[in-house]
């Protein structure tokens, strides 16, 4: 078998692992293929894999963002105070998304120029993103949003029938594979994963690089923010809580390896479909939340065996 | 003494070796050479039991033997030693000697450290090596890290040493006590295989060589009735010509100029300059500070002082970025993990530092790359199935030929180059000289940093040479000579 053959299979494997998935799924329980049950999955999905697109990025470069859950909050607590005070939504959002921006970049910036391992740096700063998330919003939820259509949409609406965060996700998906497969600053990003030394040599700033991954974890942490605000009419301080290892999770799942360097988005969104179709499968299924938890780790603890096993 | 007989091994239905025949007598030190790809390796990864054969026969002292795993070839005292040393650099010199072979009392493993320690110092000693056994391995040189290797493969009781380019990274005082040690064993009736791209070490310490070449058993021959020319002709199959090929080159004006250059700690007032056209040797001791001088010069370390000059400007460089921007180029002493990103095919790493060349507002053009690429692949003779071929499965002599592509394709008027042909075989050298020939012809200013002195005396147009960070003389073509350089290089006082 010629060598690119054979890394398209293994590349189709998380692909090939969803679709035995929604096989059995499907068999169990007749109902998950319903048009209504496939656009919940899809919605609940939207929200986890734009985390994961995100961290797709920063784990390319040979990172780590455990902060992304906690941005999140804090970024979902500012959007609904803004809107509940009566701001113009567009702008509460433009808000939101600008603040994980910021708090990406924030994460960046100690990583590369205070040197310190992007798993501490982003330990802490989750910390003290939650922390800022609680003191901001005195623990309480923050309810009360209006109806502000444009808002309202943005989690609950349908376009051309299709649950609007479906058409969200898409559309950052498609923008994000561009970005990494098609422009110098993608090159860039797997280079800085692949071997950081080279690549400074080569003459690409790995600092830069770096922080714009952290800043766009940061921005679609935010983004997601929005969509699940939008979705719950409110803000619990608590949200996003574990969401870090989710992302995590679904990028592995899609064949990323967590050296950097190696990985492609596409397998992120597979392995964030993975992830969902097993939650809402074994809810149909009506498995108990307790065992939901050991199997989902079973699952995600096969597949990287079965991918070990592949590249050897 | 060992026989292999008929030896055959393919991978995927591609064969790296047919046939091939090798045999090592009881303390006599047997070279094993050939050209990258050559199936030197691949040879003793069957006798070290690493790989399995496909044909052929291996006998040890007239015992037919079947290895399936290293411990297998170990309980006949055969050991490689490989270019990547075994060291764990955290670990203590007597920890890393008996790693896996601890010493405890009784079965649950407590550790009898004292013994440990002092068997280890009594081994070291008798190979020449006086370090405290409780040193951090890390913190000894490499040329002491790998006597450790050799304590290591002696304390297993080895009969039979196979070592891979063992003087790569050694400097000339560590090789000398390197061969003493192995000609010491040697006396012992311990046999080593000897793999190496240095011709002079192979005249200087082995008894015997056997040459492949693409997978096949060339001859063999008895080193003192042989010579350079006839074992480069078994090697690559043809007449090689003149090891350096001739340059006739215009010297111009002074392109590149370095005053007082200084980083504290690593080198100091350093100043010397390129002409247009010049090839400029830099030779010296591992360690004496060149590969730290051209880091600086490309802005990858930053100068606590002095000054850098293009074209008698004088230039801010703070990064490689703007060392780029002066159209200066680097490459890199060590192409793994400097000069490629592995997994990068060659068209991706050739792209690397032409990012902006082949796109167009951020988005990377294909055609422009692959055009790019396929321009080199052809005037560098890469040889290659396609240029989305990973830089990891290149041999080495391709492998650097992709990191001057790269920077070929920055159109440098500065070239620094460290090491170029380090690990390359001997027709990829001369396709390395040649290509370096052509770069001077054009004008180009190079400075060539190399540690293998009749390939700075054959290259070079004037030589820089430095000892423990200072500058301590400059030769220029007609008087050059390993004496004179090495002279300068351990420290001669003559100061320029």
């Amino acid at each position: 078998m010629s060598k690119s053959s054979k890394e398209i299979i293994s590349k189709l494997g998380p692909l090939i692992g969803l679709i035995l998935l929604i096989i059995v799924v499907s068999i169990l329980n007749p109902s998950f293929l319903t048009i209504s049950n496939i656009f919940n999955v899809l919605r609940q999905v939207s929200i986890s894999a734009i985390i994961a697109f995100g961290m797709t990025f920063v784990i390319l470069t040979g990172g780590i963002d455990l902060s992304v859950g906690s941005t999140l909050a804090l970024t979902g607590a500012v959007a609904a105070s803004l809107l509940a005070g009566g701001f113009d939504p567009i702008l509460s959002m433009g808000i939101a998304l600008i603040l994980g921006l910021i708090l990406g970049a924030i994460n960046g910036v100690i990583i590369t120029k205070g040197k310190v391992a992007p798993f501490i740096a982003t330990l802490a700063t989750m910390t003290v993103y939650r922390g800022l998330t609680l003191v901001y919003t005195n623990g309480k939820p923050i309810s009360g949003l209006g109806d502000h259509a444009s808002f309202q949409l943005f989690g609950k609406g349908y376009f051309l029938g299709i649950p609007i965060p479906v058409i969200t996700t898409l559309i950052t998906f498609g923008i994000l594979y561009f970005i990494l497969h098609k422009t110098t600053f993608g090159r860039r990003v797997y280079a800085v994963g692949g071997n950081e030394e080279a690549a400074k040599l080569s003459g690409i700033n790995a600092d830069r690089v770096k922080i714009a991954v952290y800043a766009i974890s940061g921005f679609l942490a935010a983004l997601s923010a929005l969509i699940l605000t939008s979705r719950l009419n409110s803000a619990q301080p608590t949200a996003g809580q574990s969401y870090e290892l989710d992302a995590i999770a679904a990028v592995v799942l899609g064949g990323t390896s967590l050296n950097g360097g190696k990985g492609w988005i596409f397998g992120t969104l597979i392995g964030a479909l993975i992830i969902g179709v097993l939650n809402n499968g074994m809810n149909l299924i009506g498995v108990s939340s307790f065992w939901q938890q050991v199997v989902k780790g079973i699952v995600i603890l096969l597949a990287v065996l079965l991918d070990r096993k592949k590249s050897e | 003494m060992i026989e292999m007989t008929g030896i055959s091994k393919a991978f995927n239905g591609n064969v790296v070796l047919k046939d091939v025949r090798f045999n090592l007598k009881e303390g006599e030190i047997h070279a094993l050479m050939g050209e990258n790809g050559a199936g030197k390796s691949t040879l003793m990864k069957i006798l070290s039991g690493i790989y399995t054969k496909d044909a052929g026969e291996i006998k040890v002292d007239g015992q037919p033997v079947n290895f399936k795993s290293p411990k297998d070839a170990e309980k006949y005292g055969i050991v490689v030693i490989h270019q990547e040393l075994n060291i764990l650099p955290d670990l203590t010199v007597a920890e890393n000697l008996f790693l896996g072979k601890e010493k405890t009392y009784g079965p649950f493993g407590i550790l009898k450290n004292r013994e440990m320690d002092r068997e280890a110092e009594e081994l070291l000693s008798k190979l020449g090596l006086h370090v405290n056994p409780k040193t951090r391995a890390g913190d000894l040189s490499v040329g002491k890290q790998q006597i450790i290797e050799i304590a290591k493969a002696i304390a297993s009781d080895a009969k039979y040493i196979v070592m891979d380019e063992p003087t790569a990274a050694l400097t000339d005082r560590e090789i000398k006590t390197l061969f003493e040690t192995i000609n010491e064993l040697k006396a012992k009736g311990i046999s080593f295989v000897y793999i190496s791209h240095r011709m002079e070490e192979i005249f200087s310490i082995c008894d015997r060589i056997t040459i492949l070449r693409d997978g096949q058993y060339v001859g063999e021959r008895n080193i003192p009735e042989t010579n350079f020319d006839e074992i480069v002709a078994m090697m690559v199959g043809r007449e090689l010509g003149e090891r350096f090929p001739e340059r006739q080159c215009d010297i111009g004006d002074i392109k590149l100029e370095v005053r007082n250059l200084t980083v504290k700690g690593l080198f100091e007032n350093i100043s010397f300059n390129v002409r247009k056209g010049e090839v400029v040797g830099v030779a010296g001791l591992m360690g004496a500070g060149r590969t730290e001088v051209a880091e600086t010069i490309f802005g990858y370390r930053k100068a606590h002082s002095g000054d850098i000059l293009i074209d008698g400007n004088k230039v801010s460089i703070k990064s490689p970025i703007d060392a780029m921007k002066h159209k200066i180029g680097y490459v890199t002493e060590d192409r793994k993990t400097k000069g490629l990103v592995l997994n990068f095919s060659i068209q991706e790493n050739v792209a690397l530092a032409n990012l902006k060349k082949v796109s167009t507002s951020g988005v990377v053009k294909k055609e422009k790359e692959l055009s790019l690429v396929n321009q080199y692949i052809e005037q560098l003779k890469i040889r290659t199935s396609s240029p989305k071929q990973s830089a990891k499965s290149l041999s080495g002599g391709n492998q650097q030929k992709v990191v001057l592509a790269k920077w070929l394709g920055t159109e440098p008027e500065v070239l620094i180059l460290d090491e170029p042909t380090r690990g390359v075989d001997i027709g990829a050298k001369k396709e390395i000289y040649q290509i370096i020939n052509d770069l001077a012809q054009a004008g180009v200013a190079i400075l060539m940093i190399s540690s293998e002195l009749p390939e700075i005396i054959g290259m070079a147009d004037r030589v820089l040479v430095m000892h423990e960070g200072k500058l301590t003389g400059e030769v220029s073509k007609e008087e050059m000579t390993q004496e004179r350089i090495m002279h300068f290089a351990t420290g001669g006082e003559q100061v320029v």
